[in-house]
């Protein structure tokens, strides 16, 4: 096992609230189990900035709100040969997506002009600041995806079991008590 | 009851004028199915129930069960396609089931647990629909409506109120409620009405309980919808 | 919106006087808002204020119906409401730059309602004038031959405010087109002379007699008359006319043998929901020929123990309403239709026309029961079969138009003359309602058997790509198939013939006929309502540019699930347009499979539009490419 070759494994939260990482920290020792067959590339976890060409797995927690979010995506599906998408958000826009319902001018408008205690508030335009997409929309509108991890956030034993089975070669399944759309 | 049909492979006995899915339900046997309900007459509408009879696709909540039937119904080929018309109703609609009181006791979700639906797989139409609140203790969110109608069968076949009906067409088709205004608060809509507890989804919640059931203790936390089915809870 | 306005005790005026000639009878759900809205414009909360009074049935159940009809508006939509017609053969004659016309003249914006309410102008299924279009509707009256001079005319008519009724009457000249006849176009049959055929058949008068009490008892008699008349349609090996080719005479023996409860009666239904995009020939026969089909209904009838008659007529073909009632007046009058037909004892039998009013979904026969019981127009779950449980619980035939004429040149000369024509698993003619790209569209019959080649040759179409047989719901036909034959044993047809020459792209002739099945589909059942829709999304995306493998080998899974998992036939058939074309004319979708890559179906720049709107900002980073997938 030790002579084979690690696996690059990339993670990212676009329009998500990280949540979906914490829980993948909360398989706790089970991640030095998983350190021996991968290495971590471009993650919160590395501070790496971007995706090596070579990666093998990316997990994408959050959705797609603005444009860097579409930025980081192709970065991760032109770099890896695996997409995961992780998390309510990044399957189907989750909480932020709610707003998808509003014309993205009415928020704009009532975050930055009209909500009360705001005086001469401004939308703004720095160039820096990623614009924000009309409506949130979950990372297979855009990108192809190959594996799901569903859930608000999936529980530590959801991913590992995921991220186990693909390691063994197999078709993850999540059955009764993993699977949860909460 | 000595009149039988075949089910996956299984012998199974059926009353005259029983359908499918009730021989099958009273032989412990799960097949999906989300507008029919055993106390109402079957719709035939969100087809999850399909099975192939004899070879041909046909909803088992309709057809009657008749003697040397071959029905097939938990195979990978029919579940795959249950589970692309449970990812159809999920993209219709918004499903936020994170936010949602009736998640972990919805019977979507425990339909979609069931199948496996790992991903709404098809683009989200996210649809703009209302949120009705004007009643002081029940809430309608439409944005979680699967068309199941048993919330009108119920206010027309028991509650004898017709407060439900479905208007529109096509994938415009939505719920509407018996009063001229729109509003639930302006129907004869009441607690104890059989509508109001029947509905599948999240659409018509009673106020002030929400998520009342701590997670790991919901219904479908604690035991898979098919095992509930089967075992005729 | 003062312009549609009425007072609330003129719409209760209109809609007491509508309700009182239905008698109060909910089942008339559909002929009632039909005429509430033909008076008031639109059905107000006030109209249905009235009618839930009127009728005892709850408003959940009106609106209900309401809202399911296309033809039906709960909000207002002006005075004058023009729909264009947007089958293929519409666009293909240039419709929508004809709507824009109209739309820039008069201010409006498509689909939505003059500031003045006076006007709307939107589109709406095929209306049936395939071989004169383009067509459209003015509040539900059909204008053809539409050219830019035409709309210029109708724009100030509709300015002017012109009733209707002021219009030039050359502008509702619907021609008739017929270029080919056979036995049933150039039959001149007397009316009554098939009945008195059928009644002749029995073979004695005491049998006779029994058998007029048969009509009467709605009972078997086993015998005679209506028993030979059977006979005599099974003889012909009569077929049903509208696709599907059900056998006429199984279909109604399993009717007369069908058990009949207390009170209850056998009915006869005509299908005229003719709503097939390129289908024609029943508006023909209706308008030319009205007493031929009166005739094989009443035949029918006599066949079955009949005693109630309806027409189902699609609501595009308003036109003809007055018309059908001239002539069951006369009918009636003539002693063909009521009590004692032909001076018979018991040999009751009348005919009621219901308008549709804008669903193709009712074409489809228990759905169609359905709108005639007046609720909406979802089909039934089945069994058990409209033959024993149809209108009003009641044993019912629906038969189409065409069939119903030829049953009555049968009961005149005999099933054996009948089944000589044709081939020997098709008997008889065909009506064909050929349109597109030929010189001389129009209806042309023909002995069964004929093939596409010699129709191809009679119509004057030349270099052409493709012909759609018997509609979107039908099949797609290739060069190297034109020797093909129509007929039950090769390209069963309900008639549509709509023809392509090599200019013509078949993809868009697809995502037309896709649009229309999304737009048609009930909603009822899960994978038609949203399947139809997905399938439409992928059209488009297609159309747009967006489109690789990956959406070609989607469309082909979705329809796996409508063809398995649909609740009828519209939700079975709505991916064939689609997988005929990809199979027989792949280089149309080749040129449109842009992206080698999955590639997003929405543009991810125009999604950031509202927010460079919002900012101010056109810097590269408020831009995004939209395809990441790279040209193909």
């Amino acid at each position: 096992m030790s002579e084979k070759k690690k696996l690059k494994v990339a993670t990212t939260s676009l329009a998500g609230c990280f949540g979906c990482h914490m829980s993948f920290l909360d398989i706790d020792e089970r991640l030095f189990t998983l350190l021996e067959h991968i290495e971590f590339d471009r993650s919160p976890l590395t501070d790496i900035k971007h995706v090596s060409p070579d990666c093998d797995i990316g997990i994408i927690e959050g959705g797609l709100c603005n444009a860097e979010n579409v930025h980081v995506l192709r970065e991760f599906r032109q770099n890896c040969k695996i997409l995961i998408a992780i998390g309510a958000c990044a399957i189907n826009g989750g909480l932020p997506a709610q707003r998808n319902h509003l014309s993205l001018a009415a928020i704009l408008e009532e975050v930055y002009h009209t909500s009360p205690g705001l005086t001469n508030g401004m939308i703004p335009n720095d160039p820096e600041l990623p614009l924000p997409l009309d409506q949130v929309h979950p990372i297979h509108e855009v990108v192809k995806i190959d594996y799901f991890i569903p859930g608000c956030p999936p529980s530590a034993d959801a991913i590992w079991k995921v991220l186990t089975d693909l390691l063994a070669g197999r078709e993850p399944e999540l059955g009764h008590g993993l699977m949860h759309y909460d | 009851m000595s009149q039988t049909l075949t089910l996956d492979g299984k012998s199974i006995p059926f009353n005259d004028g029983e359908t499918i899915i009730q021989a099958a339900t009273r032989a412990g046997v799960f097949i999906p199915h989300l507008c029919y309900h055993p106390e109402f007459k079957p719709h035939g509408s969100c087809k999850l129930c399909t099975v192939k009879v004899n070879g041909r696709q046909t909803a088992s909540c309709t057809m009657r069960a008749a003697v040397g039937m071959v029905v097939e119904s938990d195979t990978e080929e029919i579940n795959a396609e249950r589970r692309a018309l449970t990812q159809m109703l999920f993209v219709e609609g918004n499903h936020f089931c994170p936010s949602c009181e009736k998640s972990g006791q919805c019977q979507l979700q425990a339909t979609a647990y069931h199948l496996g639906m790992m991903s709404p797989h098809y683009d989200h139409f996210f649809p703009n629909r209302a949120v009705d609140a004007s009643h002081p203790d029940f809430l309608l969110d439409f944005n979680r409506c699967i068309l199941c109608s048993l919330c009108v069968r119920a206010s027309r076949d028991v509650d004898g109120k017709n407060v439900f009906a479905l208007s529109g067409r096509g994938i415009d088709t939505h719920l509407i409620v018996n009063a001229r205004s729109g509003k639930l608060a302006d129907t004869n809509f009441a607690e104890a009405d059989k509508a109001a507890q029947v509905c599948p989804v999240g659409v018509i919640l009673p106020k002030r309980r929400g998520f009342a059931v701590p997670i790991g203790e919901r219904k479908y936390d604690k035991q898979p919808i098919d095992e509930i089915v089967a075992e005729g809870k | 919106m003062a312009l549609t306005e009425m007072h609330a005790e003129a719409v209760a005026g209109v809609v007491d006087r509508v309700v009182a000639r239905y008698r109060r009878d909910p089942s008339c759900m559909v002929q009632i808002l039909r005429e509430v809205q033909e008076a008031c414009d639109w059905i107000s909360p006030e109209a249905i204020d009235r009618l839930q009074l009127t009728l005892g049935v709850p408003r959940t159940k009106i609106e209900g119906v309401a809202g399911f009809y296309s033809f039906f508006y709960t909000q207002p939509r002006g005075k004058y409401r023009v729909l264009f017609s947007d089958n293929i053969t519409d666009c293909m004659l240039g419709n929508r730059d004809l709507r824009d016309q109209l739309c820039n003249s008069l201010w409006i914006e498509p689909g939505k309602v003059s500031e003045d309410g006076l006007v709307s102008v939107a589109m709406t299924s095929c209306t049936g004038l395939c071989d004169q279009g383009p067509a459209l509707l003015v509040n539900n009256y059909a204008i053809g031959g539409l050219t830019t001079e035409r709309i210029d005319r109708v724009a100030e008519l509709i300015r002017e405010r012109v009733p209707m009724s002021a219009w030039p009457p050359e502008f509702f000249r619907i021609e008739d087109n017929i270029r080919r006849s056979d036995v049933l176009l150039s039959s001149d049959l007397e009316p009554g002379s098939a009945l008195l055929a059928a009644r002749a058949r029995a073979p004695d008068e005491g049998l006779l007699a029994s058998n007029m009490r048969s009509w009467r008892e709605g009972l078997p008699s086993g015998i005679g008359g209506p028993v030979a008349v059977l006979d005599e349609i099974k003889r012909a090996n009569l077929r049903g006319r509208g696709g599907a080719g059900f056998t006429t005479g199984l279909k109604w023996e399993a009717c007369r043998n069908a058990q009949l409860k207390a009170g209850a009666q056998r009915i006869v239904v005509c299908n005229a929901d003719e709503g097939e995009p390129g289908t024609f020939k029943d508006r023909v026969l209706l308008s030319k020929f009205p007493d031929l089909v009166f005739e094989g209904m009443t035949v029918a009838a006599y066949a079955v123990g009949a005693t109630r008659g309806f027409i189902y007529l699609r609501g595009e073909y308003r036109y003809l309403l007055d018309h059908l009632n001239a002539v069951l007046s006369n009918r009636r009058r003539e002693k063909l239709l009521g009590e004692n037909i032909l001076g018979i004892p018991g040999a009751d039998f009348d005919i009621e026309i219901h308008l549709g009013a804008g669903a193709y979904v009712c074409g489809e026969e228990s759905a169609l029961i359905e709108s005639l019981e007046g609720k909406r127009g979802t089909p039934r779950n089945r069994p058990p079969f409209p033959v024993t449980n149809g209108y009003l619980d009641q044993p019912t035939i629906v038969n189409n138009v065409e069939t119903f004429a030829a049953a009555a040149l049968i009961a005149l000369k005999g099933g054996d003359w009948y089944a000589g024509i044709g081939t020997r698993h098709s008997a008889g003619t065909k009506l064909l309602s050929v349109s597109g790209d030929c010189l001389r569209p129009g209806i042309y019959e023909y002995p069964f058997g004929i093939s596409i080649r010699q129709v191809l040759e009679d119509c004057g179409a030349e270099d052409v790509q493709a012909v759609q047989v018997s509609g979107p719901s039908g099949i797609c036909i290739g060069p190297d198939e034109f020797d093909r034959i129509i007929g039950f044993e090769d390209i069963p047809t309900a008639g549509a013939f709509t023809i392509f020459n090599n200019s013509r792209d078949m993809f868009e002739v697809a995502r037309n006929y896709v649009h229309f099945f999304q737009h048609e589909s009930c909603g009822f059942c899960t994978p038609c309502r949203v399947g139809t829709s997905l399938l439409k999304n992928l059209m488009d995306k297609l159309h747009k540019g967006a489109g690789s493998p990956y959406d070609l080998a989607e469309i082909e899974k979705l329809n796996q699930l409508l063809q398995s998992m649909s609740h009828c036939g519209l939700g079975h058939t709505a991916c064939n347009p689609v997988l005929d074309t990809i199979a027989k004319f792949r280089p149309a979708y080749e040129k449109r499979m842009m992206q080698k890559d999955f590639t997003p179906a929405f543009d991810l720049d125009r999604a950031l539009a509202a927010a460079r709107q919002m900012t101010g900002r056109d810097d590269a980073a408020a831009h995004l490419t939209t395809h990441n997938g790279g040209a193909a």
